[in-house]
Parts: structure tokens; C-alpha cells; sequence
């Protein structure tokens, strides 16, 4: 692939995945609405992004690895602590809590979202809807996990091929 | 009959009494002399018309009485009762045509008496014919008799005239003539007896219908006993003054205990005693008097027969003169209806209440739903609001730092006002529902009035595009050092004093403090005890009115704009609020705040020359003494600093310069005015000084020379108020080379600000010691960027006992505090913190299970009392809202996920 081409198509698959969350409206109900159709990432992404220098090249990747490394480890905890036959949510809740966390820092929006309302369930000691959400917050996590592996995998092929890894723009 | 009865009614009305009284006595079938007057057909008026009344039913009910009568055993014993009646009527009768016939016979007697008279008169007669008109009046019968003997004589003697006179003819003829008027009077006594014997056997035949009188009425009299005999009824009569005539009385108590005579002939009053006699006595009088029948329910509480309700009836008794003679009356127990009554009225009563409660309480609910629901909606709306606002804000922040031609920037700068506009929005909108919805908490901590007013005046002049002179003053009786809610006030003051300077185009915004007594509103009126607490004030401490006034010399309120100034999203006019923009919020705030802390906000203005917003709060006032640092400091100042000290000063004034940044074009390092947050003490000298300097455009060094030269006490000074303070001199330099640098990098509009010289400052400079709470790998990893390219470096615990074994450790300049963590939570952690602030131990941290090592002590005490300011990271949730983080007192906090832009600003404000 040609490396402008493949540069032009890392920064139109980055702004992809900020899509939906960018017709912000202005009125406060269009926000809410806007809740439900928002993109995979949000500005915290940017932000990490914005971390990233000379100083720190590969920040981004690092912070979205421990995150990987993280949630993998987290979510393969809920997934046992839910399939016990009486669901210790003093055990489920913190990790949740932390999933919601990390999530948010890195920008992952829906996976955030979702584990918002898994704690809420947590809070009701529901295990149904906690075995829903946990459904949920994978199937998130598992399309973030997979956009970003896809983008880190474009930009290693941009480097490989002795390419720069375009600043994002952040007009759009 | 009865209209026989009644026509007979002759008798005069005292005969009532006697009649009636035997009623009772009749069934106790007592005294047979009594009793003759029962038989009596005349009878009181009324009593008749009982019968009368009895009479018509009875009319009905004759058929079905002796059934009655004979199939119960009230019934038998009522026949016996009739047939020993009837026995003793019989008995009267006898006798009393006995009596009649006795009279009779002497009238007979007497009757022949006289006729033997009369025989022995006439004889007389013969020789003195004149004596026979005296003897005739002694009878009646006589009289009428002797008349006609005389009409007799009279013609007799007219006839007699024409004869000699003085012949035995004559006298033959007298006596012939006398023979024949004894013999007619013979014969009329014969008729007379006759007539008599005659009346007298219609005198027995008589009997018959006084028998039948008499049966229908025991008959009468039966049927009322056999009704009334379980009735639980009283009925009597009293006279004038009272006074028991007749009683009938069901209740065997009062039998058993007063005898009838004991009752006969007395009054109520006289027979019981105890609740409710006088006011029947007092009822029975009344209806006497008024003449006029009545009806009242009675409650008696009597030792005879307890407490019993009766429905008493009473009316006037009239004779024939119609004039009043006592009363009848009836009463009937109705004690358990009365009971009954008013349990029902109590039950309605309490069903009533509790339906009001009921609504109440649904209302309540429904209201306490609805706040809820409100509630939640804004948290949620603040954390998805602000979040993704803050990103557009924040990075249209980072957007004007690249390479951008000046239509961009234009439009960027549009863009960033805008947004700031909003976010500005959702924040009043925030605090005015947090006020409104009670969740506001007022915090009481110590400050400075002067700093605070110097401080906003300072925010308000970095921010300052017009050419306007701001001036505080401040009257020398305003205490030093207050407690209260400081960052309230600092948003009121900030809030009016922009407020002011938007309205404004020339001439001067200030603020005026002065100590005032105590205003009217407050008296009677006690403080709010909410807003007594939270201001931290008791009585037995001393506090202290103060009168602030936001003035300017701007546009002016119309007045009949003033009434709606404080509503909400209202502005003077839809042309200001298009000219000058804002939410119209603002004021609104102001005012719920001022009157939460128990003040008042007014306001007076005149078109044209200006307004003045004065708010007036109490204060509780400080004693420095407690502060044994500040004192130590206040010392210092005196031998080191020749300026007048900054804790003191009463007057500042920001003058507006030629020049600024938008005109000339030039480099905007040095910012026309002293930056907020920048703590130098003589404001107006540096500034000047300063810009003299800086009109090559980047003067940091210098400046920082000039800062820390010319008062370094006066910095380290400030700082005491915020954070901990290097004590040493040497270090207060330091931390106001750090305000320098924060100094450099405020301000987004200042877009050109060069960071790698920033940076370079940064290394040179000593570092600030921040600590970062946090137990999230990666929240860390992205803080520790975030910080490294803010210049900073920080140290890390991963829970809340890790920070308080940091703390206790080394000294910090600033703690990030994330609020949910595992094995102690930050809001705990800072409570301990804080607890160690004040008592110089930790104690209460090892009490709550932190394993504390011992330290060396003396370090610890200088430092103690040096309040460390903790930023809390919140996720912005219900359970972590700001409201807790300030009330386990944290200073500020960051809402998640952490942005550069909102560490930035947070740094600004709490490292100087």
C-alpha cells in the first residue's frame, strides 16, 4: 500500500471510530439522545493522543495494552464471579468499578456506558441484568478492543514503512 | 268518654300532683288512700292528654293488649296488679254510694224534720200567721214551698176578705184549707222521697259507666307500664320553684337510696349532687322561664348512678289561667348512644386526619420523587453534559495552539467563548438545583476578607478587556480573619463583580466592606439553624455583621426592571440580554446563596449612573490566637517588609493601562495585569513596574526577580491561606518562582505562550510535591503524561492508607485523591488527613486501622497546622457527588476522566 494512501486511511479509520459522537447538537436533550448513538471513542482518546511526543512515542499503544491486559484479566473475573451459584457482588462491584475507570480514561465510551449500568445492577444485586450487561460490556470491549488493534496495526505498517504517523486533526 | 273527662275537668289543677304521683306508686301498690284519688275522673290537663294520647293507641291496641298481657309475664303480673286495682275501686265505689246514700237518708231525715216543723209552724200559724215567713228561709225547699203557700194565702185571703172575718166559718174554713196544704205537702214529700229513692238507684246505675271508666283507664295505665316498665326513662313534674310534685322512675338505684318521700318536695339539686345536677336544674329553669318546651342532652356524674348521659325534655306546665305552674319533664338514658356517638365522631375524626395525612404524605412522596428524579437527572446530565463539552472545550484549547492564519482564530476563539458559555450554563444550572434541592452544603472555614476581595479584584482585572478602574476598600473595623464559606463568597463576589464589569463601559467597579450592626431582617428572625451550623457560628461566639457593596458607575437598572433581577433566566431587558449576553442566572445564585448563608441581597441603582449590589452576612470572627503560625508570620512581616501589611491593607486599586494585548499586538506573555492566582502584595506598583519591563514581551525572569525581591514574605504569606508552606525564606522564594510559572501558563487567552520555555523555567525551578491517589493502573499511566507534559512529577499510592503513610512521610504540596478506592476509600482518607490537620496526630488513623510508623515530632507540629489542599478525582456519580467531597473535606475536585485542561487549571489554583 502506498504510504499516503495508507496514512489518509489511518486518519479516516481513526476518525471513524469518533463518528457518531461528533454531531454534538446543541441542545441538551439532542446530547442525551445523542448518547445512544455515539461512536466507540470519545475525546478522552484524544486526549491520550494529545500525551503522545518524542518523549513518549508509543504512549498511546502502551496505555491501550495495559488496558487490553487489564480488562481481559477483569472481565474473565466477572465472568467466574457471576457463574457462581451465589454471586459475591462485594467481589463483583469493585471490578466493574475499575473497568468503568480504565475505560473511561482511554476513552471507550460504550464500554464505559455499559459498565455504568452493570454497576447500577450491581447496586440492586440483580443477577440477571449483571449477567446481561456482562454480555454487554464484552461485546463493547471486545469491538473497541478489536477497532484499536486494527488502528495500532495500521500505524505500525505506516512506520514500517518508514512513514510518519500524521497528528491527528482535530477540526473535524 | 274522654271528652266527657275532659268536660268534667272542674277540679282545680293541684289536683295533678296527687293523680300523677300515684303512678309510680300504683306498681309498688302501696297506701289504699291514695289510691281513691286515681279513680278520680277530673284530672290535670296534661296527664289527660297523655291518656288521650295512650287512648288513641289504645284504641288499636285494645285487641292485642290482653294478649300481650296475658302471654308475658309483665303482662300477668300487670293483671294481678289490675284485678287488686280493680278490688279497690270496687271497694270505693260501694262505699262511696254508701256516703251518698247516707246523705240522702239525712236529707230525708232532715226533710221531715222540717215538714214536722212546718206542721208545728202552722199550727202556730193559726195564732201567728206572721212567723211563718222566717222560719222558710231556712230551706230552699222550703222556701220555694212556703212561696207558693203564700201566693196560696194571699188569694186566700182576698177571698176571706169578702167573708166576715171574725167567724168560726172563718176559721173552719182556715183550718179546712190548712188540711189540704198539709196533705198537698205530704204528697210532695212522698214525690220527694220517691225522687229520691229514684236518684238513688240511678246513682247505682251510675256505676257502670265510672266502672268502665276506671277499666279503660288501668287499661291506659297498663298499657304505659307494660311499655315503659324496662325503659331506661325518668319522667316527673315539678312545680315553680322545682320542686318534685311526681316522679316516675325506672332506675332502681334511686329507689333503693331515696325514698319518694326523700324525693317529693325537693329539688334536684337538694336530691343529687355532683356533675351535671345544677345544669339540668339551670336547663329546667330556663325553659320555666322562657315558657317555651326544649330538648338538651345532660350528663350526670352523680354518686347514686355513676356517670350516665340522659336526653332530657322538659316544657312548662300552665293552668287554666294560663299562667305557669312547673314543669314536665322527661329524661332517657342515652349514655351508650352518646357513647357510640362519639366514638364515631372520633373515628370520623381520626379517618378524616388520616386521609389528610394520607395526601399529605403521597404529596410529599410524589414531591420527594420528583426532586429525586430531578436530582439524578442532573447528575447524569453534569457528568454527560460537561464531559463531552469540556472535550470540545478542551480541545479547541489545544486546537488554538497550532499554526492557525487569523480567520481561524477568529472563529476559534468564538468557538471557545461559546463553550465556556455553556459549560458556564450547566455549572449555575447545577448550583441553583443544588440550592434549590437543599443538597448545598455551606462549609465554615477561616479567611481573610481583605485576600478574598483583593483576590476576586485581581481574577476580574486578568480578565479585563475594558479600560476600567477596580478598587476595593475595605474599613479598618473588618476583622482580619473570619470564618465562613469562603468559596461561596469568592462565587458571589466573582459572580457581582462581573456582573459589574459587563455593564460597565467607564469609570469604576469595586467593592466597599464595612462592618454594620445588626440589620432588621435578622431580628426575630434567628439565623437559619442550617446555615448557623454551617457558618460554623454559636452563640457564645462573637460575630460580626458585614455590608459588602458591589458598586459601578455602568448602565444602570431601570426600576422597574429591579423586581425580576434576582429570577431566574431574567435579564433588565431581551435588548440587554442580547447586547451583553450571560444566562441570567448569575443573580439568581447570588441571592439563594447569600440568603442560604442566612444574609440578604439588595440592590439600588439609577440609569445611567451606576449600581450597587449589596449583600450583608454574618460572620463568625477568628481569633488568630489559635494560629500560632500566623502570628509568628504577622511578626516576621513587621521586621522584614517596610510595605504595609497585605493581611491589613484596606485599599487596592487595579488601574486600567494603555496598551493592552488586543491593540498592540504584541507578544502576550506579559499579560497587561497580574494574572489571577498571581500573589504579589502591591499590585499596582508591580504592575507598572512590570510592564515597563516586560515591553519586549517575555520577562519572566525578571519578573520573578522582581516578585520574590521585592516580597517574599508577603507571598509565603499567602500561601498559608491555601496550602502548605515551605517555611523557610528560601523556599518561599521558590514557591512564588512557582506562582511565576504558573503565572506564564495561565490564561487561555494567551495563546501564544511558549511552552517550551515555560518548560525550561520549570526545570530550573524547584518542584512543587504533588501526590496522586489512585488505584487504576491506567488512570495512572495517562495522569502521569498528562502531568509530565504539564512539567510536573508526582508520587503515587495506591490507596488511601498508602497516601496517609506518603503524608506522614514527607511533605506535600498538593494531593490528587481519587474517591473510590480499595482498603480505604479517599473521602476517609482526607477526614484523616484532616483530623491529623488539626490535632498534630493520628490518632484517629490508627483508630480507624491504618498502621501509622511513629515520626519525628517536630516537623509534624509546623506542619499540622498547614492545611494541605486535596483534590478529589470523582467519576461524578451520585455516590461520589461534590457535596461529600467537600463535607470529608477535599478543597476542590476533578470530574473523570481527567483531562489536561482540567488538571491544568486545577494546579493553577492550588500551586502558586
Amino acid at each position: 500500500m502506498e504510504l499516503v494512501q495508507m496514512q489518509k486511511s489511518l486518519q479516516d479509520y481513526t476518525k471513524s471510530l469518533f463518528l457518531d459522537n461528533l454531531k454534538v447538537e446543541e441542545s441538551v436533550l439532542g446530547v442525551i439522545q445523542k448518547l445512544e448513538f455515539m461512536g466507540v471513542l470519545d475525546s478522552q482518546f484524544l486526549q491520550l493522543q494529545q500525551l503522545q511526543d518524542e518523549s513518549n512515542p508509543h504512549f498511546v499503544s502502551q496505555v491501550v495494552t495495559l488496558f487490553f491486559q487489564d480488562s481481559d484479566r477483569i472481565l474473565n473475573d466477572l465472568s467466574l464471579s457471576l457463574d457462581q451459584q451465589v454471586v459475591d457482588f462485594k467481589k463483583v462491584y469493585p471490578h466493574v468499578h475499575q473497568l468503568k475507570g480504565s475505560s473511561s480514561s482511554i476513552g471507550a465510551q460504550r464500554v464505559k456506558n455499559a459498565c455504568v449500568v452493570f454497576r447500577s445492577f450491581c447496586e440492586q444485586q440483580n443477577v440477571e441484568g449483571c449477567h446481561r450487561c456482562l454480555q454487554q460490556v464484552k461485546k463493547e470491549y471486545y469491538l473497541v478492543k478489536n477497532r484499536l488493534e486494527t488502528l495500532f496495526k495500521l500505524e505500525q505498517q505506516i512506520v514500517a514503512s518508514g512513514g510518519m504517523i500524521p497528528a491527528m486533526e482535530l477540526g473535524f | 268518654m274522654v271528652c266527657e273527662m275532659e268536660t268534667d275537668q272542674q277540679t282545680e289543677e293541684m289536683d295533678v300532683e296527687v293523680l300523677s304521683s300515684m303512678w309510680p306508686e300504683d306498681v309498688g301498690g302501696t297506701e289504699p288512700d291514695n289510691q281513691f284519688n286515681v279513680e278520680k275522673p277530673a284530672g290535670d290537663s296534661d296527664t289527660l292528654k297523655e291518656v288521650e294520647f295512650a287512648e288513641k293507641r289504645t284504641m288499636a291496641d285494645l285487641k292485642r293488649l290482653p294478649d300481650l298481657l296475658n302471654t308475658t309475664d309483665q303482662g300477668s303480673s300487670q293483671l294481678t296488679n289490675l284485678v287488686k286495682q280493680w278490688e279497690y275501686m270496687q271497694d270505693h265505689a260501694v262505699r262511696l254510694l254508701r256516703e251518698e246514700l247516707k246523705i240522702l237518708t239525712k236529707q230525708r231525715e232532715e226533710a221531715e224534720a222540717k215538714e214536722l216543723k212546718i206542721i208545728e209552724e202552722h199550727n202556730f200559724e193559726t195564732e201567728e200567721p206572721e212567723n211563718v215567713p222566717v222560719l222558710d228561709e231556712s230551706s230552699d225547699l222550703f222556701r220555694r214551698f212556703k212561696e207558693k203557700k203564700r201566693d196560696k194565702l194571699v188569694g186566700r185571703k182576698r177571698i176571706e176578705i169578702d167573708e166576715e172575718f171574725d167567724t168560726v166559718a172563718y176559721w173552719k174554713q182556715k183550718a179546712l184549707s190548712l188540711e189540704k196544704m198539709l196533705e198537698a205537702s205530704t204528697e210532695r214529700e212522698r214525690r220527694l222521697i220517691k225522687k229520691l229513692n229514684e236518684s238513688l238507684k240511678t246513682m247505682e246505675s251510675h256505676s257502670a259507666p265510672v266502672e268502665e271508666l276506671t277499666q279503660n283507664l288501668k287499661r291506659a295505665e297498663g298499657f304505659l307500664h307494660f311499655i315503659l316498665q324496662n325503659a331506661p326513662i325518668v319522667m316527673g313534674h315539678q312545680d315553680k320553684d322545682l320542686r318534685y310534685l311526681f316522679i316516675y322512675n325506672k332506675f332502681p338505684t334511686l329507689r333503693e337510696h331515696v325514698r319518694d318521700k326523700d324525693i317529693l318536695g325537693k329539688t334536684d339539686v337538694e336530691i343529687f349532687h355532683g356533675g351535671g345536677v345544677k345544669e339540668s336544674e339551670d336547663f329546667k329553669r330556663e325553659v320555666l322561664e322562657k315558657g317555651k318546651a326544649s330538648k338538651r342532652e345532660i350528663t350526670f356524674e352523680t354518686d347514686l348512678f355513676g356517670s350516665k348521659t340522659f336526653l332530657i325534655y322538659v316544657e312548662p306546665v300552665y293552668n287554666k289561667a294560663r299562667e305557669k305552674i312547673g314543669i314536665n319533664y322527661m329524661g332517657m338514658e342515652v349514655t351508650d348512644q352518646v357513647r357510640k356517638r362519639e366514638k364515631m365522631a372520633k373515628l370520623r375524626e381520626d379517618n378524616a386526619v388520616r386521609k389528610a395525612m394520607e395526601s399529605e404524605l403521597t404529596k410529599t412522596i410524589h414531591i420527594t420523587e420528583e426532586t429525586m428524579r430531578a436530582k439524578q437527572m442532573l447528575a447524569t446530565m453534569s457528568h454527560e453534559i460537561r464531559s463531552p463539552l469540556s472535550g470540545v472545550v478542551g480541545m479547541a484549547e489545544i486546537l488554538s495552539t497550532t499554526k492557525l492564519d487569523k480567520e481561524q482564530r477568529q472563529l476559534l476563539n468564538v468557538m471557545m467563548s461559546s463553550g465556556d458559555l455553556v459549560l458556564q450554563l450547566i455549572n449555575d444550572i447545577l448550583d441553583l438545583s443544588k440550592v434549590e434541592s437543599g443538597v448545598m452544603k455551606l462549609e465554615a472555614t477561616k479567611f481573610r476578607p481583605r485576600e478574598v476581595v483583593k483576590h476576586v479584584l485581581q481574577t476580574a482585572a486578568a480578565s479585563l478587556k475594558k479600560e476600567l478602574t477596580l478598587e476595593g476598600n475595605i474599613a479598618d473595623e473588618v476583622p482580619i480573619l473570619v470564618v465562613g464559606d469562603v468559596l461561596r463568597i469568592r462565587q458571589i463576589l466573582t459572580n457581582l463583580i462581573s456582573n459589574a464589569i459587563k455593564f460597565t463601559h467607564q469609570g469604576k467597579v469595586g467593592i466597599k466592606l464595612k462592618v454594620i450592626p445588626e440589620p432588621s431582617f435578622a431580628n426575630g428572625l434567628e439565623l437559619n439553624a442550617d446555615a448557623e451550623e454551617q457558618n460554623g457560628l454559636t452563640e457564645t461566639e462573637t460575630s460580626v455583621w458585614i455590608r459588602c457593596d458591589v458598586y459601578d458607575t455602568g448602565i444602570g437598572i431601570p426600576e422597574n426592571a429591579l423586581p425580576c433581577l434576582f429570577k431566574k433566566y431574567m435579564q433588565a431587558s431581551a435588548d440587554h440580554a442580547r447586547k451583553y449576553g450571560g444566562t441570567g442566572l448569575g443573580l439568581a445564585i447570588c441571592k439563594q446563596l447569600v440568603e442560604l448563608m442566612g444574609g440578604q441581597l439588595t440592590v439600588t441603582s439609577q440609569v445611567d449612573l451606576g449600581s450597587t449590589f449589596t449583600f450583608i452576612l454574618r460572620y463568625k470572627v477568628a481569633t488568630s490566637n489559635d494560629h500560632s503560625d500566623d502570628q509568628d508570620e504577622f511578626s516576621d512581616m513587621v521586621d522584614h517588609q517596610p510595605e504595609p501589611d497585605d493581611s491589613t491593607e484596606g485599599y487596592f486599586q487595579f488601574k486600567p493601562l494603555l496598551g493592552s494585548i488586543y491593540s498592540n499586538g504584541g507578544p502576550v506573555i506579559g499579560n497587561n495585569f497580574l494574572p489571577h492566582k498571581a500573589m504579589l502584595p502591591t499590585p499596582v506598583k508591580l504592575i507598572n513596574g512590570n510592564t515597563r519591563q516586560s515591553e519586549s514581551g517575555y520577562m519572566d525572569d525578571t519578573r520573578l526577580e522582581t516578585g520574590s525581591g521585592h516580597c517574599p514574605e508577603s507571598t509565603h504569606q499567602y500561601e498559608n491561606g491555601n496550602g502548605p508552606c515551605p517555611s523557610k525564606e528560601s523556599e518561599s522564594c521558590s514557591s512564588s518562582q512557582a506562582s511565576s510559572e504558573m503565572e506564564s501558563e495561565f490564561t487561555v487567552s494567551s495563546p501564544r505562550e511558549d511552552v517550551k520555555t515555560e518548560t525550561e523555567i520549570k526545570e530550573t525551578s524547584k518542584q512543587p510535591k504533588i501526590l496522586l491517589v489512585e488505584d487504576n493502573k491506567i488512570n495512572i499511566m495517562v495522569a502521569k503524561s498528562m502531568m509530565k507534559q504539564l512539567g510536573y512529577t508526582f508520587d503515587i499510592a495506591n490507596n488511601g492508607v498508602e497516601a496517609i503513610t506518603a503524608i506522614n512521610g514527607s511533605s506535600y504540596d498538593l494531593v490528587l485523591m481519587d474517591v473510590c478506592m480499595p482498603v480505604l476509600d479517599g473521602l476517609k482518607a482526607t477526614r484523616l488527613i484532616r483530623s491529623y490537620e488539626q490535632s498534630g496526630n493520628w490518632d484517629a488513623a490508627v483508630e480507624a486501622g491504618v498502621d501509622i510508623k511513629t515520626l519525628e515530632d517536630k516537623q509534624l507540629c509546623v506542619r499540622s497546622t498547614n492545611r494541605l489542599p486535596i483534590i478529589a478525582m470523582t467519576a461524578n456519580t451520585l455516590s461520589e457527588s461534590s457535596e461529600e467531597c467537600y463535607a470529608n473535606g477535599m478543597d476542590s475536585f476533578i470530574s473523570k476522566p481527567v483531562t489536561l485542561q482540567k488538571l491544568k487549571e486545577c494546579l493553577k489554583q492550588y500551586l502558586h
